[in-house]
C-alpha cells in the first residue's frame, strides 16, 4: 500500500482531512510494519487491534459526517506495559501478571483515545519498570533499532524502540530514575518526564510512588508537545495530580530563545562521562547559545550522591508497593499448603532477579535498626537535591546536561553488575529526586551512529519553557550535530 | 558493610520471597556491595535536613488536600473477581489459615 512514510501528528491530521488516507488505512500500515519489524525488536508484547481498528473506524466515520476532529485523531499510539488497558493484557514485563487482563483504562490512555488515538498495543519494559536496558522484561529484551546488538535503554525500551522504529507515531512510558529519558536518548528521539504530579497515574502500576510519571515519546518535540497536552492536568482519580492549569504547548513550544538563562552544572560533566558525548552535549549547548541563550555555569554538590539516594527511596517503595503480588487477588498463584507458603512460593517464582534484588534492598533499608540509617538520610539528602535545584533556577530558566554517561551499551554488557547498571542513569535520577521536569532531546550521533541525548530540566510545572527549548534546538539541526 | 547470609534470609522472610540457597549467596554479595557504595550519604552533615516527604510543590497544593467524602459507585467487584486466581463470588479463596 503505501510506503514507510515517516508521518507526524500534524501530518496524519492533514492527510485524513484531505482524504488522502482513512484511519484504517493508517492503522493497518503500521500493523504491517510491526509484524514485519518486531519480530527482531521485541518491542511489542501485545496488539490490539479490535480495539484499535473500532477507533480508527469511529474517526473515519467523523471525517465522512464533516465533523471537526479531535486533536490525536487516527494518531497510532503504543503505551508502555505498566499502564492498564481495559480488556488488553497488561503484565509489567513479569510473570507474576502473565494473564493479567485489567478491568479499566488509566486516566491517560482514555484521554488519549478521547483525544482521537488509536492504540496499537502494550510495549516490552523492564520488570516493574526496573531496569536501565530493558534485559529485565521476563519476555526478553528489546534490541535497539539503530544497532540491533545494543540495549535500547530502560525501562521505556519497548516504548522509545517503536517510535524509533516508526513502527508507532507515539508512545507512553513511564520515569522513575530516568526510565523515559535515558531510552529516549539510547534510540535517538525526543521523551519527556512530565513534572511530579502534571499527568495523573491512575492506572499506572506502581513501582515508587514518589517518583513515578508518566510521559511521552514522539518522532518529533511538537509531537511529544501535542500528546502532553491530551495527558496532562488534575484528575480527581489521582489525588497525587495537580490543580494547575494545563498551557498550550503547542502554541509555547514556538516562542524565540532570546535571553533564556541556561545553566551547565560542572558535577554533570565529570568522570565517568564518555568524551564523545561530552562533545556532542558542549556543541549542543553551543548551538543554544546561537540561538539566544545565556549560558551560566553552575554548581550542584548533591548531585554526585543522587544513585545512592535514589536506590534507597526507590526500592523502599517498590518493597512496599510490590507487596500486593501474594497470588490471592490477581495474576500468578503457586499453591502451598499453607497461606505463607503460598505468599512466598508466588512471589519467588513470579518475580524476576532485578525486582527481587529491589525488594531485598528495599525491604532492608525499612527494616527494624536500619530505618534511621538509611531511608530516613535518604530523604534528607533529597531535600538537598531539590534545594540545589531550587538554587539554580533562582539563577537560570532551565539547565542543560548530558541525558545518560554513554550511548547505547551492548546487550549483555552489564548485567553481571547491578551496581554499574544503576549508574546508568546518574543523571537523571536528580531531577527525579526533585520532582522537576526533565526532556531528553536528540543531540548528534558518535562516529559509530549512536545516538546521544542533551537533557533540559525545567522548574516545576514548566514543561513549556523545557519543549520550548528543546523544539528550537531540534529545528536548529540538533539531531544532526 | 557486611552483610551476611543470615541478614538476606531475615529480610526474604519479612518480604515473603522464598529464596533459593544460590540467590542468597547472590543477593549477599551484591547487596554488600551496594550499600558499600551508599554509605557515601554518610559523608554529608544532614542534622538541621528536614527529611522530603512531598513532592508536589506549593503551586500545587493551593487546595485541600481532602476531597468530598462523596460515595460513588463502583460496580467492578465481578470483573475483579474474574481476574482472581481462585475466587468464589463474593470472596477470593485461600489456604486455610484458622487451625481448629
Amino acid at each position: 500500500m503505501m510506503a514507510e512514510r515517516s508521518w507526524t501528528i500534524a501530518g496524519v491530521q492533514d492527510a485524513l482531512r484531505s482524504k488522502q488516507v482513512s484511519a484504517r488505512e493508517l492503522a493497518t500500515d503500521f500493523y504491517s510494519r510491526i509484524e514485519k519489524r518486531n519480530p527482531e525488536l521485541n518491542a511489542f508484547l501485545a496488539l490490539s487491534p479490535e480495539r484499535a481498528f473500532a477507533q480508527a473506524d469511529r474517526i473515519d466515520a467523523a471525517i465522512a459526517q464533516g465533523e471537526n476532529l479531535p486533536l490525536l485523531a487516527g494518531v497510532p499510539i503504543a503505551i508502555k506495559d505498566v499502564i492498564s488497558t481495559k480488556g488488553v493484557r497488561t503484565t509489567c514485563g513479569s510473570k507474576i501478571l502473565e494473564n493479567y487482563v485489567p478491568p479499566y483504562d488509566a486516566t491517560a490512555v482514555e484521554r488519549l483515545e478521547a483525544a482521537g488515538a488509536v492504540i496499537l498495543g502494550k510495549t516490552n519494559c523492564d520488570e516493574f519498570a526496573m531496569g536501565s536496558s530493558n534485559e529485565n522484561s521476563a519476555y526478553g529484551p528489546v534490541r535497539n533499532p539503530v544497532a540491533l546488538d545494543r540495549v535500547p535503554g530502560g525501562s521505556s525500551g519497548g516504548s522509545a524502540a517503536v517510535v524509533a522504529a516508526g513502527l508507532a507515531l507515539a508512545s507512553l512510558g513511564t520515569d522513575t530514575g530516568g526510565s523515559i529519558r535515558q531510552p529516549g536518548a539510547c534510540c535517538g528521539i525526543p521523551a519527556l518526564m512530565p513534572t511530579y504530579g502534571r499527568v495523573s497515574r491512575y492506572g499506572l502500576i506502581a513501582f515508587a510512588s514518589s517518583l513515578d510519571r508518566i510521559g511521552p515519546f514522539a518522532t518529533t518535540v511538537a509531537d511529544a508537545a501535542a500528546v502532553m497536552s491530551v495527558i496532562a492536568g488534575r484528575d480527581e482519580n489521582d489525588s497525587t495530580s495537580a490543580p494547575v492549569p494545563v498551557p498550550d504547548y503547542p502554541s509555547e513550544i514556538e516562542t524565540r530563545l532570546d535571553g533564556l538563562r541556561i545553566g551547565v552544572p560542572e558535577d554533570y560533566f565529570g568522570e565517568g562521562l564518555d568524551e564523545e558525548v561530552r562533545e556532542k552535549v558542549q556543541s549542543g549547548i553551543a548551538l543554544l547559545e546561537r540561538l539566544g541563550c545565556r549560558r551560566i555555569p553552575l554548581h550542584m554538590p548533591h548531585t554526585d550522591y543522587a544513585i545512592a539516594t535514589y536506590y534507597i527511596i526507590a526500592t523502599a517503595e517498590a518493597s512496599s508497593n510490590l507487596a500486593r503480588y501474594d497470588g490471592v487477588r490477581y495474576g500468578l498463584r503457586v499453591p502451598g499448603g499453607t497461606l505463607m507458603e503460598m505468599y512466598r512460593r508466588t512471589r519467588e517464582k513470579g518475580f524476576g532477579a532485578e525486582v527481587k534484588r529491589r525488594i531485598v534492598l528495599g525491604t532492608y533499608a525499612l527494616s527494624a535498626g536500619y530505618y534511621d540509617a538509611y531511608y530516613l538520610r535518604a530523604q534528607k539528602v533529597r531535600s538537598l537535591i531539590a534545594r540545589d535545584f531550587a538554587d539554580a533556577f533562582q539563577k537560570v530558566d532551565a539547565i542543560i546536561t548530558p541525558t545518560a554517561p554513554t550511548p547505547a551499551f551492548r546487550l549483555g554488557e552489564k548485567t553481571a553488575d547491578p551496581l554499574q547498571m544503576y549508574l546508568a542513569d546518574i543523571y537523571t535520577v536528580t531531577g527525579s529526586l526533585a520532582g522537576v521536569p526533565g526532556i531528553s532531546v536528540p543531540c548528534g550521533k558518535t562516529r559509530e551512529g549512536l545516538p546521544v541525548g542533551l537533557q533540559i530540566f525545567g522548574r516545576h510545572f514548566e514543561e513549556g519553557r523545557v519543549l520550548q527549548l528543546a523544539h528550537a534546538f531540534e529545528q536548529a539541526g540538533g539531531l544532526t550535530l | 558493610m557486611k552483610i551476611t547470609r543470615e541478614d538476606v534470609l531475615r529480610v526474604a522472610e519479612l518480604a515473603h520471597l522464598e529464596l533459593s540457597p544460590e540467590e542468597v549467596e547472590t543477593y549477599r554479595g551484591q547487596l554488600d556491595e551496594i550499600l558499600t557504595y551508599i554509605a557515601k550519604l554518610e559523608q554529608l552533615d544532614v542534622t538541621s535536613v528536614e527529611p522530603m516527604a512531598q513532592v508536589l510543590q506549593p503551586a500545587a497544593e493551593s487546595h485541600p488536600e481532602l476531597r468530598e467524602d462523596t460515595p460513588r459507585p463502583c460496580a467492578v467487584a465481578d470483573a475483579i473477581l474474574a481476574q482472581a486466581p481462585d475466587a468464589r463470588k463474593p470472596f477470593f479463596r485461600v489456604p486455610k489459615v484458622i487451625e481448629r
